[in-house]
């Protein structure tokens, strides 16, 4: 480990948790909604560890949706990691199978976004002292604030709406993700869809509605090209 | 509203929404040397899964039903403005801050 670059990666992060606190503090508030004690709202964050995912699956759950349609929404939001593994794979090509696994455990968007920046334009550092500079810090406000949610969710009336900040969450997460008017079709395609099947069995209205918007995003540019 | 299923069974679909995305996670690290690449059709569809799921979770919670009646507007019209905010911002906390505001003023004072 160097130091120097293991400090500057925590240096790096420290605005960005002012974004990931708020964050974890709605997922365990959520946890406490679906009836999640305080023993499975630890293990979902320390297992699953994407926020994202955390609240769609808790969000399933708390509507009794089927398991399958719990797990598989979860994975398809987590399925961009994809492109983060792909993207940083070169730059850990070198390390044990061990501390691979490791590294990918804590793969987050903000973990990914700040060290690819720092290995391909950056000055020169030790790989993984920076990457786990940043994306530790990551995990402890995360593993933190769930649990602060958590046992706040359970002590708040349900007639402050508290489960309005999931869709809250997800909608700062929705503007970044549109970029284009490609994303854009696939956003306005996939949530009006979601909205016209939300009175499907078994939930499906989320898994129709964002196939749908990704075949129109994809369709979208493959018409403008 | 709570959750139906027994704590077991909770554990078990954490458990497994928990390898699935750990194996996302790892795949290319992993494997790299043998497979370098996303295949260029499936980095088409990729691109657009964030947009039209997030997009699937917040429009459904935004337009809301109840009932007979036509939308809950407390939710429609703090989602619209929270939009605006994260438009303009792109910042998580100042999103839950404008769209909690505005759903208390709507449903304590306003409506």
């Amino acid at each position: 480990m160097h130091t120097a670059d293991l400090r500057r990666g925590v240096r790096d992060v420290a605005p960005l948790l002012l974004g990931i606190a708020p964050f974890g503090l709605v997922v365990g508030v959520a946890a406490a909604n679906a009836g999640l004690d305080l023993e499975l709202a630890i293990g979902m964050s320390v297992l699953v560890f994407a926020g994202a995912a955390q609240l769609a699956a808790l969000e399933l759950l708390r509507t009794d949706a089927p398991l399958v349609v719990v797990i598989s929404t979860a994975a398809i939001i987590n399925l961009r990691m994809l492109m983060y593994s792909a993207s940083i794979a070169p730059h850990f090509r070198d390390l044990g199978a061990r501390l691979k696994g490791g590294l990918a455990y804590v793969l987050t968007d903000q973990a990914y976004a700040l060290s690819i920046a720092r290995f391909e334009n950056g000055p020169d550092v030790d790989r993984v002292s920076y990457y786990v500079g940043v994306a530790m810090p990551i995990w402890l406000v995360w593993q933190v604030m769930t649990v602060a949610g958590a046992l706040l969710g359970a002590g708040v009336p349900d007639s402050w709406g508290l489960d309005f900040t999931v869709p809250l969450v997800f909608l700062a997460l929705l503007v970044p993700a549109v970029e284009d008017s490609a994303t854009m079709a696939a956003a306005f395609v996939g949530g009006s869809v979601a909205v016209i099947g939300a009175g499907l069995p078994l939930n499906l209205g989320l898994p129709v509605g964002a196939t749908i918007g990704v075949l129109a995003g994809a369709t979208f540019e493959t018409v403008k090209q | 509203m709570t959750t139906g299923y027994p704590d077991p069974i909770v554990w078990l679909a954490i458990l497994a929404i928990g390898v699935l995305t750990f194996a996302i996670r790892v795949s290319f690290i992993a494997l790299f040397g043998r497979l370098d690449e996303i295949p260029a059709r499936a980095k088409l569809f990729l691109r657009y899964v964030p947009a039209a799921v997030l997009a699937g979770l917040v429009f459904p919670a935004f337009l809301t039903f109840d009932g007979a009646g036509g939308p809950a507007m407390d939710k429609l019209l703090a989602g619209g403005i929270a939009a605006a905010i994260a438009w303009r911002t792109e910042n998580v906390l100042a999103t839950l801050l404008a769209g909690m505001g505005s759903l208390w003023v709507l449903r304590f004072v306003v409506l």
